[in-house]
């Protein structure tokens, strides 16, 4: 069946399909290649140069009908040296692993109930998830500034209530700003291992309960492994976005919470130094290219049909 | 069930963490019918600045435009996103498939900072080199059509991995040409996913602060970038309201396509149903 499909299909695309299978590839890898691989040369290229009075240098010149090279490693030497740079991107991959990790802890659970309700209750509570993703992000991150400031909703019940008798520092504090990655990454840690739960097959619990194993030997030696692709989704989904978040840092994090998203965003737009603000990237690039080359192996496994 | 760990622990688990989510949103709806200019103060219920927005002229031209980029975008990421799904669907080898899917997908996790730094560079250097284009509407869009094509090729890609291709197969079988074949047969098939896409990339849009205030220029700041800038400063009355009518349309927008969606789908399965039959 598979095969005669295959057959239909590859000799379908030799007699007509040859010409639009070309086109239908090239625009989207067009886009892609301008838009997204240049990007990442120029950027390479601009760290490696410095900033003259108010552009950067090139570092290809023509002098005397010669093109001259002219690279500087300045950018990366200082990052090397300049604690505070180590500082932001050490702090970036704690926090980044530690939302992944609330993250897990919160969403597993939730995705596995959610994937054993019944059937006909589960498309509503999906929407329910799904819900606050489709409201501003932004405006969801500030809202936790009004919860959380010191004249905030929950410092002003709490003294109302008479429990404290001074604000609690909350806000711009190491557990405001995990709170805040936690809230708006959780959805993105749900939803793959929800679709990756709702698809096991139960029997395989059966057998284990059957064959003497108690509930919780059963969850952790076949539920768990076999979810291990959607933990591995979801992990990725969350680690690699976090690690260079600005957004909330900036709206929620504080000064012991310095994070290398906000360190190339002063480098850019404070201190107007482009090829600094480069070099981080490259450097940050470097940081998450392993967890995104597991993610894009993931996500090819997904979309080559291995759906086991 | 008998593996089912407590039906009390299972709600318990899930209303908190529905709490969670949902509590922020909440706080800010009801804090934007506050009287006081003291955001967390309660002062009474007041519509005051929901009378104050309709004279906030930044926040009203920051929306026009936003809404302007939003549109564009998710026409642009749906015609792209469909693109290149088909590609990833169709074309299982090709030259370059290992690149082009790595690109596809990188963007939904990439820090958005490097996004919009790195474009901003390339175009830059574009312009020293070409002398256009200049920052503002077709910068900002083309940054947010990366993130949105990868956002479209994921949602019309797992779409047509559950059609069935035996439709396409039939199409074919009855001599319809490739191009017939997609117009008449898959897009039909597809047309909702490419909705629900167009809808996500529209959101995503109206949304995006980090890639628009790297490409935006000047005259050009979109209304996250408003709303950020006033977040950054403090609390602030204007917000809740466009934070509450934001949370308004969308619950209608999401719950109206979630019907229309689901009746669609009903009546597909009947015509399905129908049509099976009468081959039988």
């Amino acid at each position: 069946m598979a095969t005669a499909a295959l057959k239909t299909q590859s000799l379908h695309t030799k007699l007509t399909g040859a010409w639009g299978r070309t086109l239908v590839i090239s625009v989207p890898m067009t886009f892609l290649l301008i838009v997204f691989l240049l990007p990442f040369l120029v950027v390479f290229k601009i760290s490696l140069s410095e900033m003259d009075a108010v552009f950067f240098k090139d570092i290809l010149t023509l002098r005397d009908d010669v093109i001259v090279l002219t690279i500087k490693y300045g950018n990366y030497l200082s990052l090397l040296e300049d604690s505070l740079y180590f500082n932001a991107y050490f702090s970036s991959l704690k926090i980044a692993l530690t939302t992944t990790f609330i993250c897990l802890a919160i969403a597993y659970p939730f995705a596995y109930f959610l994937a054993r309700s019944p059937a006909d209750r589960r498309p509503a509570l999906l929407m329910l998830v799904m819900l606050p993703f489709w409201t501003s992000f932004l405006l969801r991150v500030y809202a936790w500034k009004m919860l959380l400031a010191d004249t905030g909703v929950f410092n002003n019940v709490l003294m109302a209530m008479g429990m404290i008798s001074e604000p609690i520092k909350m806000m711009n504090t190491p557990f405001s700003l995990v709170l805040g990655m936690v809230y708006t990454y959780v959805p993105f840690m749900i939803l793959p291992l929800y679709a990756n739960l709702v698809k096991m097959d139960l029997r395989l619990l059966e057998a284990a309960l059957d064959l003497g194993a108690t509930p919780w030997q059963a969850f952790w030696r076949i539920t768990v492994p076999l979810s291990k692709s959607g933990i591995i989704a979801g992990s990725m989904l969350v680690f690699i976005p976090c690690v260079g978040e600005f957004v909330i840092p900036d709206l929620l994090g504080g000064p012991e919470t310095l994070m290398v998203g906000h360190v190339l965003w002063d480098e850019f737009f404070s201190n107007n130094d482009w090829p600094m603000a480069a070099s981080v990237a490259v450097v940050m690039v470097g940081l998450i290219i392993i967890p995104l080359a597991l993610f894009n192996k993931y996500q090819a496994e997904s979309t080559n049909g291995g759906r086991a | 069930m008998k593996f089912n760990a407590g039906k009390w622990t299972s709600n318990t688990w899930m209303v908190g963490v529905f709490a969670f989510l949902y509590l922020p949103i909440l706080t800010l709806i009801i804090f934007s019918f506050n009287a006081s200019p003291m955001v967390t103060n309660w002062g009474g219920v007041s519509l005051r600045w929901y009378y104050a927005l309709m004279d906030d002229r930044e926040m009203i031209d920051g929306f026009k435009l936003s809404l302007r980029v939003a549109f564009s975008t998710g026409c642009s990421s749906v015609l792209l996103g469909t693109l290149a799904a088909l590609t990833l669907h169709r074309f299982k080898r090709f030259p370059g498939r290992t690149l082009f899917a790595g690109m596809v997908n990188s963007p939904l996790v990439m820090p958005e900072v490097i996004i919009g730094l790195s474009l901003l560079l390339m175009l830059v250097s574009a312009q020293r080199i070409f002398g256009f284009p200049e920052r503002g509407f077709a910068t900002i869009w083309l940054g947010h059509t990366l993130l949105g094509m990868a956002y479209a090729t994921v949602v019309v890609l797992s779409r047509l991995q559950e059609m069935s291709p035996s439709l396409e197969e039939a199409a074919q079988d009855l001599g319809a040409r490739p191009l017939q074949v997609f117009f008449l047969v898959t897009l039909p098939l597809i047309s909702q996913a490419i909705a629900s896409a167009w809808l996500l990339t529209f959101t995503l849009s109206l949304d995006d602060v980090v890639i628009s205030a790297f490409l935006n220029g000047p005259g050009s700041t979109t209304m996250p970038i408003t709303i950020f800038s006033r977040a950054r400063l403090g609390l602030s009355p204007s917000v809740n309201t466009v934070a509450t009518l934001t949370v308004a349309v969308v619950s209608i927008g999401v719950f109206a396509a979630s019907i229309l969606m689901s009746r669609a789908e009903k009546r597909r399965a009947l015509e399905m149903a129908a049509a099976y039959r009468k081959v039988d």
